[in-house]
Formats: C-alpha cells, structure tokens, sequence
C-alpha cells in the first residue's frame, strides 16, 4: 500500500530554448500512514512533486504507481485517485465557492458520485474531524474566521476520505494559534486515522515538531531524504540550498563549539532543553 | 514633536442595513493611548482579529477614528484637510504584494506615488533611481512585476512608498505570505529604512522572530494595546504572551524551559550567543565540563 | 507558464519605429486602416504595400512575428475569401457543379483578403512596436481633448494599465482553482452544454470573488499613495514629440498623397 514515484522528470515551456526542468530524475515511495515533511526554497519543485502524486500533471518521463498499478495506464480512474490521494493547494480557502459551508464540504464527495445523503454524511465527519461546529454549517465561508475558512477547506479534502492527504503550506498566514490548531488536527488524523500525510512547508520548526521523515528538494532535485535528525545534522548543506535547520540546531552547534560536550541531534525545544541539561549534569 | 500621538483612540465598524439603521457594531479598537518618537522602529504584535491592520490604517487616514484622537506629525486625522498630507507623511505597505503594485513595469510602480503628488518629471527618475537602489532592487527597474518573487515585489512597494519622502512608513503584515528568504529581505529593507533613511516604521506582524530587533513592541489583544515595552521587556512574560496565543522566539523558548527546569537564567534571552555565552558561563561555574579557553 | 504570455506581443528592439511616440503610431495606424479601403486598383495597392514594406522593414521585427497575427484570423480569412469567390455576381470565369465563380468575385476576394492581411499586419507592427505602458500613454493624450464632452481619458488609461497588469495574473489564479477543483473531483471536459456551463461554477466563483478582493486591495492601496484621479498628476514619461516624429508624420502625408495620385489610374 504506498505511492511510488519512479525516475520522474518534468519540464514545462512551449519551446527547448524557454523550457525548465521542474523535476529531475526523482524516485520515491511513500507508505501508508507515514507523516512525511517536504522542504525547499519556493521554485524547487515542491509544489509540481506534489501535483504528479495525484496526477494533477503528468511527467514528462517515468511513472507514477498508486498500490502498485500505473496511474498513467489508458484505464486508470485517475479521478478516483484524486479522492485516495487529496491535495489540499495553498490558501485553499481560495476554492470555496457555496453559499454554506455543508454544500462547499459535500463538492468533493458529490463528484465521486454518492448520493446527497451519504455525501452530507461525509461532509459532517470531515467538518468534525477539523474542529468546525455544527453552527457553522449554514453560515456563508465569508462569515467565518481566516482560520476556521481554511479548515472548511481541509474538510473538503477529507470528505473525499483519502487514503493520503497532501497539504501545500497549510498554515501560510495564519497566526501562531491558527497555525497551532491546523498542525494539531492534521497530526491527529495522522494519529487517529493512520492517514499518510505529507506536508510541504517553509517552517523548519513545524517539519521538526511533526514529521518522521522529510524529503529536501533543491532545483527540482531530491536531495535528501532521511529522518528528522539526520537531515537537520546537515546545517550547512541545507545553507547553501537557502535552507535552514531550526534555530535550536544552532545553539547547540554553538554551545558544542565553546567546549560543551553536548548532543546535536535534537531538533525540538523539548529535545535540546533535555540535551544541555544532561550536558550540565542535570536531571532532565 | 512626536511624529504620532493618539488620546484615547477608538474605532467601531458598523453595518449598515438597507434601511439605513446601524444593523452590526464591532468595536474594533478601544482605549489606545500611542506616543511614537520620530525615527523609531516599532512592532505591534497580536493574534488575527485584535485589530493591528484596523490601527494600521488609522495612522494614514484610511480610517478615521469614532472615538478619541489620532495625531499623525501633529495633523488631526479625522479632519478632512489634513488627508492628503498624512497620507504623504506616513507611506503603508500591504500583505498582498500582488494587489498592491499598480504599474506594469517596476520603475514605473516607484514613480506612481510621486506622480500623484505632482513632483517634476526629473525629480520623479531621480528619486526611483535612488530608491530602488536603497532596497536593492535598482537592476529590476525594466522588470514586469509579475516575474519577480514575493520579497523582491515586497521591496518594490516599499521603495514606492518611500519615493513619496514619508517620515514614517507602516507595515501591515508585509511578510505574511513569503518564504522565510522573502521575509529575511523585506526585514533588511525595513532595518535600512530606518537606520540610513531614519524613517519611522511601525512592524505589524505575528512573527515574533521578526520583532526582536524593534525599540519597542506593541501587543495587542481584542481592540487593546494590552503589553508594551522592549522587545526584552516583553519576551521575558512567556505565560503572558501565551496567553495571548502569541509565539516566542525558539531561543527564548528553550531558555524559558530551561528556567523552569531551575537553571538560573536571565529573563528574556533574545539571541542564540546571549543563551551560548549564559549557558557556557553556568557551565564553568558548575566546572562540570572544563570550557575550552576562548 | 501562464505568467510569459506577453498583452500586446511587444518585441523588444532600438528601431527608429520604437522610438516613435506612440501618438505618430497610433494616428498611422489609424489612417493606414482607413486608407486600405479607399483604393480598388493595383496602383493603389503598390503603394499601400510599399509604404507597409517600408515600415516593417524600419521595425527591425522579424516577419515570423508579423505572420502570426495572421494566423489567428486564418480561418476567418478563407470564410470571407470563398464567400466572396462564389458569391459576388458578374461575368463567370469558372463553374463548379451548381457553384459559379465570377471575374468579378476572384477581384473582391484577393482585394479583400490583402485588406484584411494589411490591416492585421499594420495593426500587430503597432503593438509590437510599442509596450502597453506607451500604447495607454498615448491614447490617453489622443483623448485628451475630448475631456470637453466628458470623455474620461485618464480614467480610461489607467483601467488599460490595470488590466494590462492583471490579466496575467488572474490566468494564473484561474490555472490554479481550476487544478484546485480538479483535485476535489470536479470535471470541466466531460459532459454536454449544459452540465459544462454548471461545471464552471466552482471556477467562476472564486475568481470573481479574487477578482473583487484584488481590486479592493489595490484601491487602497493606490488612494494609500494619493492616488486621487488625473488632476495634478505630473508624468514620470511625459510623451514631447521630436524631430523624428514630425518626420514621421511627413511620411504618413506622403504616403495619402501618393496613395491620392495613384487612385488616378484605373
């Protein structure tokens, strides 16, 4: 059970003169249940990787597996994987476009044919499973908080009930609390469901809090693909691809440059609190 | 002269329905009472929907307050003549960087501003040549807008607000929509502005990362200034700013932890070398590790 | 992507046609447009073609680009050519099957098929002359003067340049909602009339919706930098016509004289 990408490349542009490669040769799998984070600067390919997992675009070379069957085959349903693997773009609250909020939720579920009763059905768990009450479900999306409008368009993802959920910077201008709540529901779906989720984002802290495994692309490359610790041990590979590790990272490589025997690894503020206090000698 | 004061400022939006009665009042700000020295750097800080971009837009006239008064470089907001002169005495750079650059081309965006104002044709290349160059966009100025990144538009409207010559310039959450490298820029636009330039600016933002390097942090909670102070002042309140679901900064976050972990600490650590050289000075103190001499 | 596509198609060069202001253009443009009307004989068509040479060959633009105007209309062209082959009555030249083709009507369909390619041919040299910032500059100088009867030519300017600056942007949004939509399920191929038009729902939406924010925000942000209509406004590129320009026009006087002299011979 996994989405598999093999030697994938893409390029877009009308001619060979103006064309840049957006993807270069990336071979992937990613296993259900798996909490995966994606990280790079804007321009490098994140977004297009995301677009090919769920057949959004098609490669220019290599293949795409969903379950191991090739979602670019003649009698693929590719609009039924649309529904396994739900992406969820950038500032998605951006789509709504119902009256209320129950009809926008119910667009998903009403495209992959059920009936309105199971498709409101649907869309009242998936409304539940991203904290919005049941007040809401008459109220226009315009009625509604930044915050709470970008988790009506989660629920329109999840009312697909996918099987992988893929979320292009689901917090980009919320405020920390926003943030916060978004990042702890998707982490209990995670949790609670077993649903793979991969996450792109700009914020190293929310990949280090969250993630078991992060993915690093640079010019449309995979450059590294490794657990939390060991891709964030690379400060200074990661600098050069305009990157960077969090910021606790790099006080304990200063701290460990003065002369204090203490461990890196860690990527948390929880973690490196209980790295210097053993480093001191302390009862963490 | 302060360049902005206000007495006891207050703001309410208001619905109107169609028979012309109030349907829906909101009070969007109360009880602000605001001293800003010229040549400041300024953040205010607070959660969505405690009303930093309402403030943001009393400061150039967009909105005027319903309550109380707001001086802007000694001009009362809220009569009509002064409009235009505070507009041009306190520039405003928006979240979007999309909606708001108007021409197609960038030097031509800079020049707008001055444009309107009815500077002379040479005065106006002189000062978008000058401007560009202060945000380190000058080799652009033939560029269409629409091919630049978010930082780099970001930079363009702040050099055409500062083509006006404001005294004072207010950021409404500029960086909210860029990448950490995007943001980086648009802070070092801003730090130049106000240490060469000796431009006013006031930060709004919910990056505390962003305000540390401010004179003095506004925080605000439902229409209210609720904490000021330096930005050390204010990060050494934690609970408080939690309370306000506000961030601290990750490294006054781990010293806070290790503080309540009972490391003696200073309060409000705001810099990955203060918390280096603290932790490295307990070290040596304890003489559990022996610190190599530096 | 979405982005590249160039309004207006301006092909970036130093030509003597570039530096023109665009008032000498478009004024030319106009009076050539007009001019290829006039004449029904091949004298007046030499010079017509003549004059064009001239100027396409001062524009340094390569003909490939001056084609693909052309292109666009084709279909539009052949409509109009057979049209006017099997339709225009006189002495017949040539019959096929109930169908008759007139001495007369291969005369209307070749002058009315150069007329048209003319015109798109002197039209796309404008454009591709002159950037979209100088074609509003210009337009709004022309329509200056008419300001008397309420005409509102700046007003009518800066929404050209607006839209010039947004529409490459909003192609870009309708890209995206669209893939957007895409991935919720939703199909804008399959499917009859009317379930297309219903189809677009879930996209039109969110655009006029973006749309209305956008220009919300730029009114603000415009009024924020004292934008306060024409009045008092100075130009970073006030348009002062030279020595070229007064030349230019000469040669567009030349060029109706002796398109004049050569309606004389039939």
């Amino acid at each position: 059970m996994s989405l598999k990408l093999e030697q994938l490349s893409y390029s877009y542009g009308d001619h060979k003169v103006y064309e840049i490669q957006a993807l270069k040769d990336i071979s992937l799998e990613i296993r259900s249940g798996e909490f995966v984070g994606v990280i790079g600067q804007t321009g490098s390919g994140k977004s297009t990787l995301m677009q090919m997992m769920n057949a959004l675009e098609k490669p220019g070379e290599g293949k795409v597996f969903f379950h191991g069957q090739d979602v670019w085959a003649a009698d693929f349903d590719r609009k039924g994987l649309r529904s396994k693997v739900g992406l969820v773009f950038q500032y998605p609250e951006h789509q709504l476009f119902e009256s209320d909020v129950l009809s926008d939720v119910c667009f998903g579920p009403k495209n992959l044919g059920l009936s309105p009763q199971e498709a409101k059905k649907r869309a009242k768990e998936a409304l539940a499973l991203v904290g919005v009450e049941e007040a809401c479900y008459k109220m226009s999306p315009f009625e509604l908080s930044g915050g709470q409008r970008r988790r009506v368009a989660i629920a329109g993802v999840l009312a697909m009930e996918p099987e992988f959920l893929i979320l292009d910077e689901p917090t980009a201008g919320l405020d920390p609390k926003g943030r916060d709540e978004i990042l702890g529901q998707i982490a209990l779906l995670h949790r609670q469901k077993g649903m793979g989720v991969i996450l792109v984002s700009h914020s190293m802290e929310d990949v280090a809090r969250y993630v078991e495994r992060i993915l690093v692309m640079d010019q449309g490359r995979l450059v590294y693909d490794g657990v939390p610790r060991e891709i964030f041990a690379r400060c200074e590979q990661l600098a050069q691809m305009g990157l960077a590790a969090p910021n606790v990272t790099y006080i304990l490589h200063g701290l460990k440059e003065k002369g204090l025997q203490v461990d890196t690894d860690p990527v948390t503020v929880e973690e490196a609190r209980d790295a210097i206090l053993r480093a001191l000698g302390r009862e963490p | 002269m302060k360049i902005i004061h206000s007495e006891n400022l207050g703001y309410e939006y208001q619905s109107v329905n169609e028979q012309g009665e109030v349907e829906l009042a909101k009070q969007a700000l109360s009880g602000i009472n605001l001293d800003i020295e010229p040549g400041d750097f300024i953040a205010i800080v607070g959660p969505n929907g405690s009303g930093k971009s309402t403030l943001a837009k009393q400061f150039n006239a967009i909105l005027t307050p319903t309550e109380g008064t707001l001086w802007v470089d000694g001009k009362d907001t809220a009569q009509e003549a002064n409009t235009w002169e505070i507009r041009q005495n306190t520039g405003m750079v928006f979240q979007n960087p999309d909606n708001q650059i108007i021409a197609g081309v960038v030097e031509e965006d800079v020049g707008f501003g001055p444009e309107n104002l009815g500077v002379p044709t040479e005065e106006i290349w002189k000062r978008v040549a000058e401007c560009l160059k202060t945000v380190g966009m000058y080799r652009y100025r033939k560029h269409s807008p629409n091919k630049l990144s978010g930082g780099q538009k970001q930079r363009v409207a702040i050099a055409g607000v500062m083509a006006m010559k404001p005294k004072c310039i207010v950021m409404d959450e500029p960086t909210a929509m860029l990448d950490p490298n995007g943001r980086r820029e648009v802070l070092q636009a801003a730090d130049e502005l106000n240490k060469k330039a000796h431009v006013t600016v006031i930060l709004i933002t919910h990056y505390m990362e962003e305000v540390v390097y401010a004179d003095r942090v506004f925080v605000m909670d439902q229409g209210r200034i609720v904490m000021k102070g330096t930005p050390r002042e204010i990060f050494s309140q934690v609970e408080t700013l939690k309370k306000y679901s506000l961030d601290v900064p990750q490294v006054t976050m781990l010293a806070y932890e290790l503080q309540k972990k009972g490391l003696p600490l200073p309060h409000g650590i705001l810099t990955n070398r203060e918390l280096i050289d603290e932790i490295v000075a307990l070290a040596r103190q304890e003489k559990k590790e022996p610190a190599r001499p530096d | 992507m979405i982005r590249d596509i160039t309004i207006g198609q301006y092909y970036p060069s130093e030509s003597a046609l570039h530096r023109l202001d665009p008032r000498v253009k478009i004024i030319g443009t106009l009076v050539y447009v007009i001019s290829l009307f006039l004449f029904r004989n091949p004298a007046g068509l030499l010079v017509a073609t003549l004059f064009l040479g001239f100027c396409i060959g001062l524009s340094k633009v390569p003909l490939s680009f001056i084609f693909k105007g052309v292109r666009a209309i084709l279909v539009f062209l052949l409509i109009t050519v057979v049209f006017n082959l099997f339709l225009v009555p006189g002495e017949p030249v040539l019959r096929i099957w109930k169908l008759t083709i007139s001495r007369e009507g291969i005369h209307t369909a070749v002058f009315t098929a150069i007329r048209l390619i003319y015109l798109i041919f002197g039209s796309s040299l404008m454009t591709l002359t002159t950037t979209p910032n100088h074609l509003t500059d210009g337009l709004e100088r022309l329509l200056e003067p008419l300001r008397i009867i309420h005409v509102p030519a700046h007003e009518v300017a800066m929404m050209m340049s607006i839209a010039l600056r947004f529409i490459p942007i909003l192609l870009e949004e309708t890209d995206k909602i669209m893939k957007a939509q895409t991935a919720r399920g939703a199909d804008f191929e399959s499917g009859g009339l009317i379930r297309k038009v219903k189809g677009l729902v879930p996209l039109l939406v969110p655009l006029f919706i973006s749309a209305f924010r956008r220009a919300s925000d730029l009114a603000l942000a415009m009024e924020a930098r004292c934008y306060r209509g024409g009045k008092g406004r100075t130009k970073m590129n006030p348009l002062r016509y030279t020595a070229g320009d007064r030349i230019a026009y000469g040669v567009i006087l030349l060029y109706l004289i002796l398109l004049t002299v050569a309606l004389r011979f039939t």
